[in-house]
């Protein structure tokens, strides 16, 4: 553990470290464009300069001393880069000295030379490292008067990035993301100087399933998401830390709302599952999960034979009916991965207290061609962990086929389906399935073909408007926070809140979204639960995951407060911490660090003077 | 505060006192004013014309091909009471941003002109229109057929704004 010194302030960092790795992770900011963690650092933006000496020695090997006795430092003549400069044992560094800072202001000046006045229309205004810096490093004035570079601003890379050449500070991050960590080299730096750009290898595209990460890897404005475009700016947006509903790898991921909607999901850094990326496919889950094709409220079949939207107390009597009107025997359950532990351990209870002779069926969904080396896995729902550890001993060994003629010979006179469309996943065999039931229940958050010939429809809340937890496919439980109000949900105590979410009245056009009539499956089943006489007394999620800690073992004594604060734990490990790592975060200012810079910009400002 | 100080009144002289000399003069500034010119116009007859610093009902500039607006959200995000609401789209111009939705709530904006002074496009100013009666809440929010006025006719406002740069970025460092 070699200890450095930076400004004088001592530091154990770790063998093998670069100075810059080492800063941050003790919460010293210097400032870096082309260094990244997980890639290799090729030190070219030279925004991170700093003063690096070592104690000097005299010839019999011992350290010189000044007449107070402090070693005496030499340091070289010109300044390093310190994401490339490895720790060493007695290391001194000094960032916040006028020389640092004078190059920090030139390296500034020289790339904001040719970069264009383009914050107004680029969708990375708010968030951009060039824009921080050139508010933290920079001397805050152009000299500069003479006629800009141009570039294309339009270069179509693949079906989810755009690059405009004239944002680019020519970093490499995304040349090295693609080289490095793709292993998909297409693109490269082309020509030389102020007219460097980077092009595709000609008959490539930048098409790979994790493409879009380049977009928060990028510093500047220069990638922007083909889905994203324009449609918002940053500073008008909340954004709820949550978990991707994709398959089961669970990546950590911020859902970003404006106006009770989702816009756009980008990866959160969690070094124990995704590291700093996500998949293509995962960013773009907000479309079939949550914001089209939903289910608004509730519906019952009536004796025509169509769908009517009815009451959360009508549906759930006529629930509650119908689970009445046949022997438990004859009560089929579909459950899907989609539900949350919390939703899963309802179910049990409710199985458990009201139909314990039913039969519980999980239906999974696999994919082998979405499954790859890096995130992605086969098993497309995620929370499929969760419910069989929940569920266990209740979950019936039963092939599709086996159910499907159990349904059809009548053994099964009610099939209750959760969370999943038949059809679509089990084709034929769920198509006979749905039609074979007397009677067929449905909660589900998106309308389905098996929705249409459902006799009672429960419209289920997504991830996005429940709070909850995922049991990922290593069995890590990760917690997640709605991001979206719904109509039984109105406020958004609890929740993260953008400026307009706090600021506006409910006379404003502006100041809310369109909200749906969706409850998650613990709040119903503790409401039916109510109109059998009994109460459950399950107020909020944690009352639930409370209840879920206590009973089934893997769980034990986890909370909400320490999943969060550990980014997920993994199922029977509360007792045993995993070794801290430093989750870097390329882009957002942290809250708590934001004042840390103020002070530092402040101390820096005053020793320049 | 020293209690035993004289009063304003105890130090009044005595012609001051008797306050008549001072009543005589200011109906002499009444009279002088009752011959000479009019401030005052006979206003819905006449109209009131004022010049470009005058701070009205803040509009778009719409040039010659387009608006200038480029969406960008600025002023929305600097008005203090929260009138304005902003949605951008893409255009195959130039600038590749345009606003597909802007409103204004007339009832919210409180004419503070802040949203002229952030746009970095001089896109959206302040115009002489001082007449904004409406009949019920949602006549009061304009939307962009309301709001975009051609810039021949906020020539005024432009030239006085060109004139009278309101903020100059302070240098942080001497240029040596
Ligand atoms: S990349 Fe950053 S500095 Fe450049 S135009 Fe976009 S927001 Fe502005
Ligand atoms: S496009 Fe972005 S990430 Fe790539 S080199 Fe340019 S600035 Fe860096
Ligand atoms: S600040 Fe100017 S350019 Fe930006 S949205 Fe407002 S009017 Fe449009
Ligand atoms: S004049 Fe002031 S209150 Fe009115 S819209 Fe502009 S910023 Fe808002
Ligand atoms: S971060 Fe060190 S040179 Fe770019």
């Amino acid at each position: 553990m070699p200890t450095i010194y930076i400004d004088g302030k001592p530091i154990e960092a770790r063998e093998g470290q670069s100075i810059l790795e080492a800063a941050l992770e003790h919460g010293i900011e210097i400032p870096h464009f082309c260094w990244h963690p997980a890639m290799s650092a090729p030190a070219n933006c030279r925004i991170c300069l700093v003063k690096v000496g070592m104690p000097r020695r005299k010839p019999d090997g011992s350290f010189e001393t000044d007449e107070n006795g402090n070693p005496v430092i030499q340091y070289m003549p010109k300044l390093q880069p310190s994401c490339r400069y490895p720790v060493s044992e007695g290391l001194h560094v000094l960032f916040q000295v006028p020389e640092v800072i004078e190059s920090q202001h030139a390296v500034m000046e020289f790339l904001l030379i040719n970069h264009p006045l383009d914050c107004p229309i680029c969708d990375e205004a708010g968030e951009c490292k060039l824009q921080e810096y050139a508010y933290f490093y920079s001397r805050g004035k152009s000299r500069f008067v003479e006629e800009k570079n141009h570039k294309p601003k339009h270069v179509i890379w693949g079906p989810n990035v755009i690059f405009d050449a004239e944002r680019c500070i020519s970093c490499s991050r995304c040349i090295r993301y693609a080289d490095e960590i793709l292993h998909d080299p297409v693109i490269d730096f082309v020509d030389r100087g102020d007219h460097v750009t980077i092009e595709l290898f000609p008959g490539t595209q930048f098409d790979n399933p994790y493409s879009m990460n380049v977009i928060e890897l990028c510093p500047v404005g220069a990638l922007t998401s083909r889905d994203f475009r324009f449609k918002a700016r940053v500073w008008e947006m909340s954004f709820t830390p949550s978990v991707c509903p994709g398959c089961a790898r669970g990546c950590n991921m911020y859902v970003g709302v404006l106006q009770n909607q989702i816009l756009r999901l980008q990866p959160r850094t969690n070094m124990y599952v995704n590291q700093y990326w996500m998949c293509d496919a995962g960013r773009l889950t907000q479309y079939p999960f949550v914001n089209e094709n939903r289910i608004d409220k509730p519906l019952v079949c009536t004796e025509n034979g169509t769908l009517t939207e009815v009451s959360w107390e009508e549906a759930l009597n006529a629930f509650w009916n119908k689970l009445q009107s046949v022997d438990a025997k004859e009560i089929g359950i579909v459950v899907s991965g989609m539900l949350t532990n919390e939703d899963a351990f309802a179910l049990r209870r409710f199985i458990q207290e009201y139909i314990p002779a039913a039969t519980v069926m999980l239906m999974t969904v696999e994919d082998p061609e979405f499954e790859d080396d890096f995130l992605r896995v086969r098993d497309r729902r995620p929370n499929t962990r969760g419910v069989q550890t929940i569920l266990g001993d209740f979950l019936a060994s039963l092939s599709v086929e086996e159910f499907r003629e159990k349904v059809e010979s009548k053994q099964l006179k009610l099939v209750w389906v959760i969370g999943e469309d038949l059809e679509q996943v089990w084709s034929e065999e769920g198509r006979r399935i749905a039609d074979g039931a007397d009677t067929l229940i449905v909660a589900a958050s998106n309308a389905s073909p098996t929705t249409q010939v459902a006799d009672l429809v429960l419209s289920l809340a997504t991830y996005a408007e429940m709070e909850g937890t995922f049991t990922n496919i290593d069995g890590r439980v990760q917690h997640f926070i709605p991001a979206l109000t719904t109509a039984e949900r109105p406020y958004r105590w609890g929740m993260k809140a953008s400026r307009w979410d706090k600021m506006g009245a409910w006379n404003d056009r502006w100041s809310h979204g369109p909200q749906r009539h969706c409850r998650p499956l613990w709040q119903i089943l503790s409401a039916t639960a109510s109109i059998a006489g009994h109460s459950w007394n399950y107020r909020k999620a944690a009352d639930v995951f409370a209840d879920l800690s206590q009973t089934v073992e893997g769980f034990a004594k986890m909370t909400y407060a320490l999943l969060d604060e550990r980014r997920g734990i993994p199922l029977g490990k509360v007792d045993e911490p995993e070794p801290p790592v430093f989750h870097y975060d390329s882009h957002r200012l942290k809250p708590e660090s934001e004042e840390y810079r103020y002070v530092q910009v402040y101390d820096k400002a005053e020793q320049w003077w | 505060m020293n209690v035993n100080q004289p009063s304003e009144r105890q130090k009044m002289t005595f012609w001051e006192k008797l306050y008549l000399p001072e009543i005589a003069r200011g109906l002499g500034i009444t009279f002088k004013m009752l011959i000479g010119p009019k401030m005052t116009i006979q206003y819905p007859e006449e109209k009131y014309h004022p010049g470009g610093y005058y701070r009205g009902r803040p509009v778009l500039v719409l040039d010659e091909d387009g608006e200038r607006c480029v969406a960008c959200g600025l002023c929305s995000r600097v008005c203090p009471p929260l009138a304005i609401e902003v949605r951008a789209g893409e255009t195959e111009r130039e600038k590749e941003r345009y606003p597909v939705k802007f409103e204004i709530n007339m009832l919210r904006c409180i004419f503070c002109g802040l949203c002229e002074e952030v746009c970095p496009e001089e896109a959206i100013v302040m115009s002489k229109d001082l007449e904004m009666v409406f009949e019920n809440r949602e006549s009061a929010i304009l939307g962009k057929e309301k709001l975009l006025v051609p810039v021949a006719q906020l020539q005024d406002r432009l030239e006085y704004l060109r004139m009278h740069q309101y903020y100059e970025p302070p240098a942080r460092v001497q240029d040596a």
